[in-house]
């Protein structure tokens, strides 16, 4: 430990009251996840009914089948985890790009064009989900746009470009702003110098971004619920929702999001041991 | 190819975005809120909401839940955020970590697994279940700013405070509360606008039993059809104008987080 703090001489006792404390709100925040996990390992309809230690959950859901009831598992699951994937590619993709080219464009603007883009750009971050979704909502039928798919993507986009902005701009700062010219100076076209140069230095920046759209996509509930229209596009929020108030819920959620979860839990800790790793090689 | 030359440019295609699916859609509220089915110019929406005592109680009720979540989270986060970015942790990173990573499964499915575990223990769903779960949702918006802001306080700061005569509550009131306050500020903003704004978790958590504004507004371009959307974007006008006040608010403060930002 680089930093260790010895403001606090009566130390121990404190420390351990402190870690006490954020175990104790960990463990209440954990809880209801820790609920899910375990009544993924049932076969009940109902959630929080213990019908004996199982798999067939999790055999369901990866069969479509319940072999036992012998019925299907609602297959409106499935095209909600296949529609909430191809939303949050669609959207991150175009996000990225959209907002790549924003922070560039931003970046070379004069100084009060440049303080009213940003504002503009904060206003879909700000905004409650409920307000960009009714506003949209009232964009496209004033418009006499039918909502669906497409109405939903550009949706998901408003709100993830601007984090992309925000990600990608902090690269483009600590770039050298001349090598894009010289790039041009020595032949390249816009297009090449912009593939070959600029998007080399910022993709640390963009798969940031990337990342941070994707996640935004898929935690959507809000907005895609007010553009979604009744064409039958549903994403897995929304499937939930529509679950929740006709009172049960699919029991296949359960072994989905336990699955989810222990995947994003693996991924972090490898993250973790990786970072340490090379932290101890520079040691 | 000139017009590539100019990078500023660039920045076109997205701000053409921006006018055409942020403001455009905004502006949209304000007028169907300031005109009748047919289009013409009335104030009908707003003395409709105003007129109903039911209306007006909703709204200073859900601003009221929003307050006491923002507190609950800023009484209970703030320690939080102060033991792991000021002890010394072993491991920081992965603790502030842990506390987002429950935001990783959809949040509708946490509500309905609190749901469950208020079932277990034979709890009522009613306000205290609202706000627990409130409170359990925004709990990490509240955490994380804070967080941020402390972890990168200059400790030798506290140092040179104590060493200069403070004692322990001086140096927290006089050098580590003010030197956190624009994290306190994003976390508050953070917290509260969700919460004010929120309309599937009270549903859930009370079964229908309390009606928050971001329900009643959800509502009026739900089942009832047509006939409420203007009435609706008046409620949506009102809410707007709370957020831009709260988000006002925020900015107060945040002048250097700015300048990290966008500048």
């Amino acid at each position: 430990m680089s930093q260790v703090i010895t403001i606090d001489r009566r130390g121990r006792l404190s420390r351990v009251a402190g870690q006490a404390y954020l175990w104790l709100l960990l463990v209440v925040l954990y809880a209801p996840i820790l609920l899910i996990l375990v009544f993924s390992f049932t076969k009940s309809k109902v959630f929080g009914n213990w019908t004996g230690f199982t798999l067939g959950l999790y055999e369901n859901l990866f069969t479509g089948y319940d072999f036992e009831a012998q019925v299907r598992v609602d297959p409106n699951l499935y095209r909600a985890i296949l529609y909430t994937g191809v939303i949050a590619i669609i959207a991150a993709v175009i996000s990225t790009f959209l907002g790549t080219l924003a922070a560039i464009g931003i970046y070379n603007m004069r100084q009060r064009g440049r303080r009213i883009v940003s504002f503009l750009n904060s206003i879909p971050m700000i905004n409650p989900d409920i307000l960009t979704g009714i506003s949209l909502f009232l964009l496209f039928v004033f418009l006499g746009i039918s909502r669906g798919l497409g109405t939903v993507i550009a949706a998901h986009v408003v709100f993830c470009t601007p984090y992309v902005v925000l990600s990608v701009m902090p690269r483009i700062q600590k770039m050298n702003p001349n090598i894009y010219e010289a790039a041009l100076d020595l032949g390249a076209t816009p297009w090449q110098a912009l593939r070959k140069v600029l998007v080399p230095e910022l993709r640390p920046g963009m798969i940031s971004g990337f990342l941070l759209a994707l996640t935004l996509s898929i935690d959507d509930f809000g907005v895609t619920f007010f553009t979604k229209g009744s064409d039958g596009v549903e994403t897995l929020s929304t499937f939930i929702y529509a679950d929740a108030r006709k009172g049960g819920l699919t029991p296949e959620l359960r072994p989905l999001f336990s699955l989810i979860f222990l995947t994003i839990l693996l991924l972090l800790i490898g993250m973790n041991i990786r970072t340490a790793r090379n932290q101890k090689k520079l040691n | 190819m000139k017009l590539f030359r100019n990078r500023r440019s660039w920045a076109w295609p997205y701000i053409l975005f921006l006018v055409l699916l942020v403001l455009l859609p905004l502006a949209l509220i304000g007028v169907y809120a300031f005109t009748d089915q047919a289009g013409h110019f009335t104030l009908q929406n707003f003395v409709q909401f105003f007129s109903k005592s039911e209306a007006v109680n909703t709204f200073i009720y859900s601003i009221a839940v929003a307050l006491v979540t923002t507190i609950v989270c800023l009484l209970l986060g703030y320690p939080a955020a102060y033991i792991m970015a000021l002890r010394s942790f072993r491991t920081p990173a992965v603790m502030a970590l842990l506390f987002i990573l429950p935001m990783w499964i959809n949040f509708l499915l946490r509500t309905i697994a609190t749901v469950e575990l208020f079932h277990m223990f034979n709890l009522p769903l009613g306000e205290g279940a609202l706000l627990f779960g409130m409170v359990y949702d925004f709990l990490p918006f509240m955490i994380y700013p804070i967080y941020n802001t402390l972890q990168k306080m200059d400790v030798s700061l506290l140092e040179a405070a104590m060493d200069l005569g403070a004692n322990r509550v001086q140096t927290f009131t006089k050098v580590v509360l003010p030197l956190s306050a624009s994290g306190i500020y994003s976390g508050i903003v953070m917290v509260f606008m969700p919460t004010v704004s929120t309309f599937a978790i009270s549903e859930l958590l009370t079964h229908n039993k309390i009606t928050l504004f971001g329900s009643l507004i959800q509502r009026s371009f739900g089942e009832g059809g047509i006939m409420m959307w203007n009435y609706g974007a008046a409620l949506s006008l009102i809410m707007l104008v709370i957020i831009g006040a709260t988000s006002f608010f925020g900015q107060n403060d945040n002048d250097d987080s700015q300048k990290g930002g966008l500048l």
